[in-house]
């Protein structure tokens, strides 16, 4: 099968979000109904979810959740992974039969912790260690692919409308603070299980909408710090230059959505002095991880969630409260279909993150 | 005719509306189907819940009330008829507007009105309670639109406002004014012979949502047109 990359399909897409500030936990049952509604902006072509809060019981272990092709795909893979690991639990992801998901590779999910003498004898931090092992494995074994990496959450997909995918993953089995949805309607490129949002690495997740023009720079800008963009699809690009610009560079949340959505420079000139100054120094700083082109995004991370747009807001998104809940998706009639009647409805405006995080003392150490 | 919309797919939804022969409609429970009443003519539509994209995209004639908010392209290119939305619009509300008008109580998103134009008897109106997001009527080429910044603090409009405009006029209610209007537009208090033209659309908008007239008159209005002694000087090269 000709993957992404090398093949062209010339062809929208949906995107939704609920946070629980007081991180009383969600069914996952939710996000699947509040992505469903927008069925028509997707094709079948893929449909995934993030859950956060997710494994309670292994949360101080790194969860994997790994596609294998095959299984000497996964005996390359497990062998890969007790050589660096401590593998504190495995099992296959517990799957539904679904009339309309087929041809599955072999699913499997990993608690694993790094091997201590081999973590001490890498000398990189644990986050780093964990980071390049997965790029390892993506980009050096034939048929493995660790998708989902982050300690306390988990990434599920497949090629599907997002609410096969639930019931194939059995999402209402699950519940969590956080979850983030995305249907798929492929532009360019085919779909496939590794080509499904969201897109993740350690606890970052990313599910888009859009088109991402400048990704060729910005594929071979984080390239230069060790990532590797093996999915060949566009949103890859976004999850590792938040992993950069967030975990490696130690940026706010905000200063990275003014590296990726800068606002235009006659924009910045009109701002105050400091103002000025710190978008001036991001945007020449960073110039490479601009990203052009349309987008709406979720990001999801260890106690939080952003939701950003492109800065001339080329997709749509909507933004919602209901007491500690926060909601947002592509359509406010994703929002209305769970929770109809709300507290604050509004759309938030191009290149301005909206932050939610777990209020302070449902906070557990959210790493820097 | 009452159509209970709960769960029910657009495609369904929107051969039912084009199939009733009475032509008052109410949907109720609507929850994100799109193109309701796209192309129709000759009834009225009440709504309840929240209707999908491009609503009354190429309307042709109907009345349209929302109660609640709409998504995104609502009055997309609508020729003839009205759309009334009793809450907020998402983006590209009335986007490319060749006729009738549309009336948001609320907040309107970005690009609104853009690509506007106008023809004889053929005088689009967009009237926005709330603020609007950037690029308002961007390329406007004909019609009017007028932003009423009700409840909103400072410019009620985002960037880009009127950019590349070469017809028409938008109305705005405010005291400050956008920093970054073009060179090329022209922008001064309005005239009282404007303020009169633009009157029966203000006291519509008050007649719909139960606004107070005079509120709308503490704050002065600004008209913006195109400057038309040379729209294109020096848009690529010294003419």
């Amino acid at each position: 099968m000709l993957r992404e990359g090398q093949i062209r399909i010339p062809s929208g897409c949906a995107i939704s979000g609920i946070f629980s500030r007081s991180g009383k936990p969600v069914c996952g049952d939710r996000i699947v109904q509040s992505i469903a509604v927008m069925h028509d902006r997707s094709n079948g072509l893929g449909g995934g979810f993030a859950g956060y809060g997710i494994y309670p019981e292994y949360k101080d272990c790194y969860a994997f959740h790994v596609f294998y092709d095959d299984v000497e795909a996964r005996q390359r893979g497990e062998q890969f992974l007790e050589r660096h690991f401590d593998i504190v639990n495995l099992s296959r992801i517990p799957t539904r039969k679904v009339p309309s998901i087929s041809n599955e590779p072999l699913i499997w999910r990993y608690f694993v912790n790094p091997l201590p003498h081999k973590l001490a004898d890498s000398q990189l931090d644990e986050r780093e260690y964990v980071a390049r092992c997965v790029i390892r494995v993506n980009s050096t074994i034939e048929g493995a692919c660790i998708f989902s990496s982050g300690k306390n959450m988990g990434v599920f997909k497949a090629v599907g409308y997002p609410e096969d995918v639930g019931e194939f993953y059995r999402l209402e089995e699950y519940s969590g603070y956080c979850w983030t949805a995305h249907g798929r309607y492929p532009t360019n490129t085919p779909g496939w299980w590794g080509g499904a949002h969201p897109f993740a690495m350690l606890d970052y997740s990313v599910v888009h909408n859009g088109e991402i023009s400048s990704y060729d720079a910005n594929r071979r800008y984080v390239e230069m710090f060790g990532y590797r963009c093996n999915l060949l699809t566009d949103t890859e690009v976004i999850a590792y230059i938040f992993d950069y610009l967030l975990r490696r560079q130690g940026l706010t949340l905000e200063e990275a959505a003014h590296v990726v959505a800068a606002p235009f420079w006659d924009t910045i000139a009109r701002q105050p002095e400091e103002k000025k100054k710190e978008l001036t120094y991001l945007r020449k700083a960073f110039s490479s991880l601009l990203i052009t082109g349309p987008f709406s995004i979720l990001l999801g991370f260890e106690g939080g969630m952003m939701a950003l747009n492109d800065r001339l807001k080329l997709r749509s998104m909507v933004a919602a409260e209901k007491g500690d809940l926060f909601y947002v998706a592509s359509e406010e009639c994703a929002i209305r279909a769970i929770e109809p009647e709300l507290d604050r409805v509004w759309s938030p405006r191009g290149g301005e993150p909206v932050i939610v995080r777990l209020n302070q003392n449902n906070r557990e150490e959210v790493q820097p | 005719m009452k159509i209970n919309a709960e769960k029910m797919h657009f495609k369904v939804l929107n051969q039912q509306v084009r199939q009733c022969e009475e032509p008052n409609i109410v949907i109720d429970n609507c929850c994100g189907q799109r193109y309701i009443a796209a192309g129709l003519s000759g009834r009225e539509i009440e709504i309840y819940g929240t209707p999908g994209n491009a609503l009354g995209a190429y309307l042709d004639g109907c009345e349209i009330y929302v109660h609640g908010n709409a998504q995104d392209a609502a009055g997309d290119t609508m020729n003839d008829g009205c759309i009334c939305i009793d809450g907020m619009a998402g983006d590209a509300a009335g986007y490319a507007m060749r006729g009738g008008s549309m009336y948001i109580r609320g907040n309107a998103g970005y690009r609104a009105g853009i690509h506007m134009k106008a023809y004889q008897e053929k005088q689009p109106l967009l009237v926005i309670g709330g603020a609007a997001g950037s690029f308002l009527g961007e390329y406007q080429a004909g019609g009017t639109i007028i932003v009423l910044g009700l409840g909103c603090k400072g410019v009620p409009v985002g960037n880009f406002c009127g950019m590349g405009m070469h017809g028409g006029r938008i109305f705005l209610r405010t005291e400050e004014l956008p920093p970054d209007l073009s060179q090329r537009l022209v922008c001064a208090p309005a005239t009282p012979e404007e303020m009169d033209s633009i009157r029966p659309a203000l006291e519509r908008f008050c007649a719909f949502f139960r606004q107070d007239e005079k509120e709308l008159f503490q704050k002065p209005f600004y008209c913006i047109v195109p400057n038309s002694r040379n729209p294109y000087r020096q848009l690529y090269t010294g003419n």
